[in-house]
């Protein structure tokens, strides 16, 4: 009992000092109604991801491209996605290109969300990719010539197996990182968990327990996917890194 | 006198300013074995890359078993080869590398079986057959679901070799295939390019530091140097006998 009454005191003086203004009672009413936008986030973060994973190889094969006025627009498209902000394509996107004569289209939030993001995060994995395909060593490729395999055998049967797996921890990387961008969407009434965070800040006057609830929802999701891909990262340099080192001792 | 399979007619190669081969010419005929011998630099490995269609030459051309290799005809008119016709008339030729280039993600039995089931469009079980018969035939029967990684540099040159062997060649380039080996594991390579050279049936080009080995097998030995044949004949008209300054003094290197 002393014990409490020696807390209660403790709580009264930080009060006194830090006008902390916490309500826990507004905070678990808001958790379930936030938690709703989960599915959309999750949703919104798979569609995006799967978009930049597939519109990467379109930026790699594009760059490969033995022509220099193709390989130079190339380069620089990406190097101008890369450089300017996502929110700036995510507006452009959103308010500009239906205005646009003729090409304007207006798409739904959650599909502007998915090209503006995936687009931006596909310049990067892109670049992921062809690190991969560079760090294959040339010999494979005069192999597969010298078996006789088709250009397209070449690359699904040779280059391709070779060059993803050890991207597989940068691409998780990029995940993580996509992920805690996908709230930008919110700003364009996606109705994900920062969005619902608002709303209901809107209706009670309150956002500190509902933003609350979405960075711990952020960060519940995003620390374990850390961890996760940290341990791939050392699988994989352990599987690599040993073939390297057995190449080292034999040659 | 049967048809050369292969004809160098006056191939040229440059690489920007430097011209590695100036002129070659040069038959080959079935079942002929070829030993190439010159100082590094000389072209040999360009030689034989250029027939495997790694390298485009320069000037000249190159005939395989009556075709132009690396062009053909289109409307009259002779035209850079394209991907098929490159891919039809290499279908003849394989290659073993100095650094063996194993398809490190695929066992050793894979490794054998893809171009046969892939390329050839054999069915899997006789590509299966074949593969590890030839793999036997090589000395590594028991190592078919072994990963490249998994084995010495000889072992690996020995699949390399069956592997090649697999698609039936008519014509077989070896490149520097025992230079990048311990001393000690040379022995068992050259033992089994000799077994093959024995069945007699390939056309056989070796681009070799070895030789005792080329003295051995091959019929006819080139010297290559500064990019011409400087001296053609017998091994032991080439080795033993010639006159030629350069060819003595290489040789003098490898006697010490």
């Amino acid at each position: 009992m002393g014990n409490m009454i020696l807390l209660s005191g403790f709580m009264d003086k930080v009060r006194e000092y830090i006008p902390l203004n916490w309500k826990w009672d507004l905070f678990w009413d808001s958790f379930p109604f936030v938690a709703k936008g989960l599915y959309i986030t999750f949703g919104l973060t798979i569609a995006c991801y799967v978009f930049a994973l597939l519109f990467g190889f379109v930026w790699t094969f594009l760059r490969r491209i033995p022509n220099r006025p193709i390989a130079w627009i190339v380069t620089w498209t990406m190097e101008f996605i890369r450089s300017t902000p996502p929110l700036v394509q995510l507006y452009f996107l959103f308010y500009s290109l239906p205005l646009i004569p003729y090409i304007g289209i207006s798409l739904s939030p959650f599909a502007c969300a998915v090209l503006a993001l995936g687009v931006h995060f596909s310049t990067y994995i892109g670049e992921v990719y062809r690190s991969g395909i560079e760090s294959v060593d040339a010999g494979q490729w005069e192999a597969s010539q010298a078996l006789n395999l088709s250009t397209f055998q070449k690359w699904t049967k040779v280059i391709l197996p070779q060059a993803l797996p050890p991207t597989i921890p940068m691409l998780g990387n990029y995940l993580i990182i996509m992920f805690k961008e996908i709230p930008l969407a919110s700003t364009i009434g996606v109705m994900g968990i920062l969005h619902l965070a608002n709303d209901y800040g809107a209706i009670h006057y309150r956002f500190l327990e509902p933003i609350t609830v979405v960075a711990l929802l952020f960060l519940a999701l995003s620390y374990p996917s850390a961890i996760l891909v940290r341990k791939l990262e050392e699988k994989m340099n352990r599987r690599y890194g040993e073939e390297n080192l057995y190449l080292d001792n034999n040659e | 006198m049967s048809k050369p399979i292969v004809t160098y007619d006056e191939v040229t190669k440059s690489f920007g300013d430097v011209e590695v081969l100036k002129g070659i010419n040069l038959d080959i005929m079935p079942s002929e074995k070829v030993a190439v011998i010159g100082p590094s630099g000389s072209g040999k490995t360009t030689l034989i890359r250029m027939l495997m269609t790694l390298e485009q030459p320069t000037d000249g051309a190159i005939i395989v078993d009556g075709e132009n290799l690396w062009q053909m005809e289109e409307k009259g008119r002779l035209v850079d080869a394209d991907e098929k016709h490159l891919s039809k008339v290499r279908g003849d030729i394989g290659m073993v590398f100095q650094h063996f280039n194993l398809f490190p993600h695929m066992t050793i039995l894979e490794n054998c079986m893809m171009a046969p089931v892939q390329v050839q469009k054999e069915d899997k079980k006789s590509a299966r057959k074949r593969s590890i018969e030839m793999l036997e035939k090589v000395g590594l029967g028991d190592k078919l679901d072994n990963f490249p990684n998994q084995l010495s540099g000889g072992q690996k040159q020995r699949v390399a070799m069956a592997r090649a062997l697999v698609m039936r060649p008519k014509i077989m380039l070896f490149d520097e295939v025992t230079s990048a080996l311990d001393p000690e594991l040379v022995e068992e390579v050259l033992e089994v390019i000799r077994d093959i050279a024995l069945e007699g049936e390939m056309a056989m080009v070796l681009v070799t530091h070895e030789m005792e080995f080329a003295l051995d097998i091959a019929d006819r030995v080139l010297f290559l140097d500064d990019g011409v044949i400087a001296e053609s004949g017998t091994p032991s008209e080439v080795i033993e006998h010639s006159q030629n300054e350069r060819l003595q003094s290489f040789l003098r290197r490898f006697r010490s």
